[in-house]
């Protein structure tokens, strides 16, 4: 699978920069609409993730790659910050009343809940996340 | 993101369209802060108009949310349909939040 790949600053200020190169990769593999729109939450809660959490106290990149085949279509958000798995947060109590709900939390819900496969992995000094969506999925009701 | 807001008899409506995320949602929460220190209790929040939310526009939406409550206040929504209506029935706000078809339902569920 050859990827696009995509480096910025891991900046909130970049991030209609990278949904739009999401939303031109989800177009160019041909991602059902309504699928493509669960990607982007899912993609802009890690890329959030990396730019509160992954350099305190300093700045540092977020790399996205992209791409698709053999049915599936996976994007790769990559920081070298400190060591975090988003993957190890529990999900929020989401039958909770309104003043029970946490602020925050659904972060990491939306990023399983919007995917068919996400995953963790450490390496080279990079915390890099996978997630990969079905293409032949049914998009549901 | 573009906000208008419009006061009603029983409640003041404010409409959202484009996008809520990370870089909007801070601007949603402050209008409606603003509106709410100026007095408003009561509130439609009218997504017609929106094409994207993301836990960020949901966070703005609960802290909107717990400060009414907390002051006797309350907010309902309009027009949650499609794409938004999913993040919103995934995160569980869709049963939590009084929701109508149109801003004229949610604006006599005030009377």
């Amino acid at each position: 699978m050859e990827a696009d790949r995509f480096k910025r600053a891991a900046n909130l200020e970049n991030l209609d920069a990278m949904v739009g190169f999401i939303e031109e990769c989800a177009d160019r593999c041909g991602l059902d609409p309504k699928r493509k729109f669960g990607l982007l939450v899912a993609i802009e809660e890690a890329f959030v993730n990396v730019c509160h959490y992954a350099y305190p106290g300093g700045e540092g990149d977020v790399e996205l790659a992209c791409g698709c085949g053999g049915g599936s279509f996976v994007v790769e958000i990559a920081d070298s910050g400190i060591p975090f798995d988003v993957l190890s947060l529990p999900d929020p109590d989401t039958t909770a009343d309104i003043m029970d709900r946490e602020i925050g939390g659904l972060g990491v819900y939306f990023i399983r809940k919007m995917t068919d496969e996400v995953s963790y992995r450490r390496e080279q000094g990079r915390n890099i996340l996978r997630v990969v969506l079905y293409a032949e999925k049914d998009a549901g009701p | 993101m573009e906000l208008r807001s419009n006061k009603e008899s029983s409640a003041t409506v404010v409409s959202v369209t484009g996008r809520m995320d990370a870089i909007t949602a801070p601007a949603f929460e402050k209008a409606l802060n603003e509106l709410i220190a100026a007095g408003e209790t009561r509130f439609v929040v009218d997504l017609g108009g929106l094409d994207y939310i993301s836990s960020a526009g949901l966070r703005g939406i609960l802290a909107i949310a717990k400060l009414l409550k907390g002051k006797g206040g309350q907010v309902s929504f309009a027009n949650v349909e499609g794409t938004v209506k999913e993040v919103f029935d995934i995160s569980g706000f869709g049963s939590i939040f009084r929701m109508h078809d149109s801003v004229a339902g949610a604006l006599s569920g005030f009377k």
